[in-house]
């Protein structure tokens, strides 16, 4: 057998699935305790075959269920959707109406596809560690905002295996939000919107031009954020085509008409040096004038930096999203958990692969498995996050005797 | 005090005390959260129900019509004053019980007769929600300020050291906000309550946040109230839909409910679906002439994208395939039609990732729902474009400078100039979407005899763009039988 890192032949796929998936993990993760409850067994979920065949509504009892069904059908990916009221293979038994979704991790999506008009690395399915520093900078701005104003407490980063990076909030308050809700927390965390006949894609601020307090957190990282990576490595005004688009952003002004002139003689300066004659041109205005092309300014570094996010995943509890720890058919790399608070230091072509992992349990020998390969620490890191969660399941259970996933289910609106 | 249980189901409960104004209904704006528990007569039960459905259909046409706020406000008050008059307690002339035990058994009528299918309860939770703003927004200020009083909201005040922690957010969030109107002046008064609570001010960022909760100036509590009596009707409804059953032997209540419930169906515009308007059948290769002269801009501009890129993401293929089925595409030429224009992809993608979804959009697959096609409305509000995205209404989603561009490129040939841009920029800048693009219409037909002001027909605006391509497809074919006729 041939294993060049971004083999995912059947073969491979079957002996990861076999030796090497963390299912009990996954399990704990998505159960919250160790007796199976609701939150597993009527949890959707759905397996992509070889040649794109699309499987939904399963659903299992336990991990082993899971694992079995698994390795039956040997699927390139499986995703995890909502608990639904009843089991999801019941689901042709049931009533539609009996059949909806409950609860669901709030989860959110960012692909770097959606940088193409900023980043000039790389474009579409590309990811270089230099783009990453967009994701680093989303990971940063999200981490903190759903943290310290939403008050959620069990985040799990998850690395998408090619080009983006998902996050699962699993607090039960998180669990419970109706799509209402979770369309309020993408509209409140959507700053870079408009289409690509929009030039100006950053329209926040409230009547009297300032910023709302729920994005100062997010301005005060990304200015830091700016320079090295907007600036220096990706040099996003140093092309014509780049610094025409910083002109348009900022309102008219007689003073910046000299940039123009200035800029298209010596069009190669680089962004840093342009930038800083756009500030030091700002900085001469007074009055409402300075505060108008300020607050642009601070758009500008909003608009090249702020978390993109693919709305649609996180609207709809329905939605279903790539379970941590599987393989992307095109990388062979592995889902990997992130650790957000060391997310400058994570390089994604540092993750390993499937088939990179085998080789090493070919080296350990008979009988090993993940915990004798580099998927060792990335497992445990999912434990960790998972006994946060079971902590506080018990002490809810404890604190409501009628336990954590029956009783409480309703009432827990307000 | 807040009893958690009481919240949470009607009907079951009674017992918190009559108030202690000594009338069932001490204020003039209702929570709704007792059912009547009185006798009253088939023809009562009727009448009341009919005379607020009249008010919530004008709502729903409302929204149909895209009126703003205050043309809303205004119709739905005077419809409100011709069938379901309501006044406040300074009103000594008025006999004030009977206008609102009128008012609270329409409401419980009506609830039984809506909360049958999923569509229903969200129609009429939203219209009865819009009636609510309505008459709370007419209040008389102390009144309302004594109804809010008198409930039970479990919203904490923010105390004075946490007021002076996060002075400089809370500052901040104190700006006049543009397009709302009434609103007291701040109090500089802020209470707390969970984030889940004020969904909506969260999403336009009104309010500052910290550890979950939301801290709300008391200007904003509007918010709160009507997000509450938004959420208790509709899990009130859903209870009520569940222990409906039991009322099934009832010969003489269940037909007048059926009626009703119809009544509310039928009183709303019909949706634009008429396939067959213009006789001949349309074929795929006819739909590039069709566009070049018929489609109004968000369609062009779809299909110019198509045409150029070889693809549409998804909100696009939806917005321009349902647009195009209703035109009269059949599902046949519909398949051809997409195979044709995404010609950069292979048979097998094509067929499993984007035919099954134009069969679906037709009816063809899934639930097997006709879906109809996006009204300017939706195409306004609902899924805006995002990144790469070319559908959504370019009136209000194109900047400026790009519109107008645009605008020349796409209707020149047809006799826009220049000169006309000016008057279009400045109804976009108004924010009249659909004027402009009525005018547009206006402006690219006056060779067929269109006038200014005469908009679609009868003076009527754009609100639909198959309504757009359908008038502009009819004028052509009337033209061409004039010129027959002549000969």
């Amino acid at each position: 057998m041939s294993l060049d890192d971004a083999n995912t032949s059947p073969e491979v796929m079957l002996q990861f699935y076999r030796m090497l998936y963390p299912f009990n993990s996954i399990f704990n993760w998505l159960n919250h305790e160790h007796v199976p409850t609701k939150l597993f067994t009527h949890r959707e979920f759905s397996f992509t075959l070889q040649g794109d065949i699309y499987l939904r509504y399963h659903s299992f009892n336990t991990a082993e269920d899971l694992k079995k069904q698994v390795l039956a059908l040997n699927p390139t990916r499986f995703e995890i959707g909502p608990v639904y009221s009843a089991k999801p293979r019941d689901k042709k038994t049931v009533r539609p109406a009996a059949f909806s979704p409950r609860k669901r991790e709030l989860v959110f999506d960012i692909d770097m596809t959606d940088y193409d008009g900023v980043r000039t690395c790389c474009s579409a399915a590309e990811l270089c560690s230099r783009c990453w520093g967009f994701i680093a900078a989303a990971v940063k701005v999200l981490h903190a905002a759903l943290v310290d104003q939403f008050g959620f407490r069990h985040l799990l980063w998850v690395y998408s295996g090619r080009r983006g990076i998902h996050l699962w909030i699993s607090d039960p308050e998180a669990m419970d939000l109706t799509d209402d809700q979770r369309r309020a927390i993408v509209n409140a965390l959507t700053v870079v919107e408009g289409g690509k006949e929009m030039v100006r894609k950053v329209n926040v601020r409230t009547a009297n031009r300032g910023l709302p307090p729920s994005l100062w957190g997010a301005l005060a990282v990304l200015r830091t954020v700016f320079g090295p990576l907007v600036l220096d490595d990706q040099n996003c005004f140093g092309s014509q085509e780049g610094w025409e688009t910083l002109l348009q952003l900022i309102p008219d002004h007689p003073s910046l008409s000299t940039l123009r002139s200035e800029w298209t003689k010596y069009p190669t300066r680089p962004s840093a040096q342009k930038w800083e004659e756009l500030k030091a041109q700002i900085n001469k205005t007074k009055g409402s004038d300075h505060t108008r092309l300020w607050g642009a300014l601070e758009d500008v570094i909003l608009q090249y930096t702020y978390p993109r996010l693919d709305a649609e995943v996180s609207k709809h509890r329905n939605h279903l999203l790539k379970a941590p720890f599987c393989v992307h058919p095109k990388t062979g790399r592995v889902c990997v958990p992130v650790d957000p608070s060391n997310i400058d230091l994570f390089d994604p072509r540092g993750v390993p692969t499937v088939a990179q992992l085998l080789r090493e349990l070919d080296i350990a020998g008979e009988g090993a498995d993940w915990e004798k390969t580099s998927l060792k620490p990335y497992v445990e890191m999912l434990d960790r996050h998972t006994m946060g969660l079971m902590e506080e399941a018990r002490r809810t259970k404890r604190a409501t005797a009628g336990g954590y996933n029956g009783k409480t289910e309703k009432s827990h609106q307000s | 005090m807040f009893k958690g249980s009481e919240r949470n189901s009607f009907g079951t409960k009674q017992t918190k005390a009559q108030t202690n104004f000594g009338s069932p209904y001490p204020f003039r704006l209702n929570f709704y959260d007792k059912p009547p528990l009185y006798e009253v007569t088939l023809e009562e039960f009727e009448t009341s129900a009919i005379d607020r459905l009249r008010i919530l259909a004008e709502i729903e046409s409302s929204f149909a019509r895209n009126r703003t706020w205050d043309e809303l406000r205004h119709v739905t008050q005077m419809q409100c004053n011709k069938y379901l008059p309501l006044s406040s307690n300074t009103a000594t002339t008025m006999d004030i019980e009977t206008q609102r035990r009128s008012d609270h058994l329409g409401h419980f009528v009506l609830r039984l007769a809506f909360c049958r299918s999923e569509e229903l309860r969200r129609r009429f939770v939203m219209a009865e929600t819009t009636l609510f703003k309505v008459r709370y927004e007419s209040d008389d200020t102390k009144e309302r300020k004594e109804f809010l009083d008198a409930q039970e909201f479990d919203w904490k005040k923010v105390e004075e050291s946490e007021k002076q922690q996060f002075s400089e957010e809370l500052k901040a969030l104190e700006v006049k906000q543009v397009g709302s109107s009434e609103q007291p002046p701040s109090s500089g008064e802020y209470v707390k309550v969970h984030w889940t609570r004020v969904p909506d001010l969260v999403a336009k960022r009104r309010v500052f946040l910290r550890g979950g909760f939301a801290y709300v100036p008391n200007r904003e509590l509007s918010s709160f109230v009507f997000h509450d009596f938004e959420s208790k009707l509709e899990k009130a409804l859903e209870f009520t839909a569940k222990i409906l059953p039991r009322m099934d032997e009832d010969t003489r209540l269940v037909p007048i409910l059926n009626n009703l419930s119809q009544g509310f169906l039928a009183g709303v515009p019909s949706e634009w679906s008429d396939p067959s308007a213009f006789g001949e059948e349309i074929r795929a290769e006819m739909i590039d002439d069709l566009a070049k002269k018929h489609f109004p801009m968000c369609m062009r501009n779809l299909h110019e994208c198509l045409v150029r890129d070889h693809h549409l993401k998804h909100f696009g293929r939806l917005q321009y395939g349902l647009f195009l089925k209703v035109l009269g595409l059949s599902i046949e030429e519909a398949v051809i039609f997409w195979r044709k224009s995404f010609s950069n992809i292979t048979d097998d993608k094509f067929n499993k990732e984007y035919k099954y979804n134009i069969r679906h959009s037709y009816g063809l697959e899934g639930k097997r729902a006709n879906y109809p096609a996006k009204t300017c409305q939706q195409i306004l509000v609902t899924d805006k474009p995002g990144v790469g995205d070319c559908h959504g209404c370019p009136y209000r989603h194109f900047s400026p400078e790009n519109l107008q561009t645009s605008l020349l490129a796409t209707y020149s040939s047809q006799g826009l100039t220049t000169t006309d841009l000016h008057e279009i920029m400045r109804t976009v800048k108004e924010g009249h979407f659909h004027v402009a693009c009525t005018r547009v219409f206006e402006m690219t037909h006056a060779s067929q005899g269109v006038k200014k002001g005469e908009g679609i027909g009868g003076g009527e605006s754009v609100t639909h763009p198959n309504q757009y391509a359908a008038r502009s497809i009819e004028l052509e074919k009337s033209q061409r039988e004039d010129a027959m006729a002549v000969e």
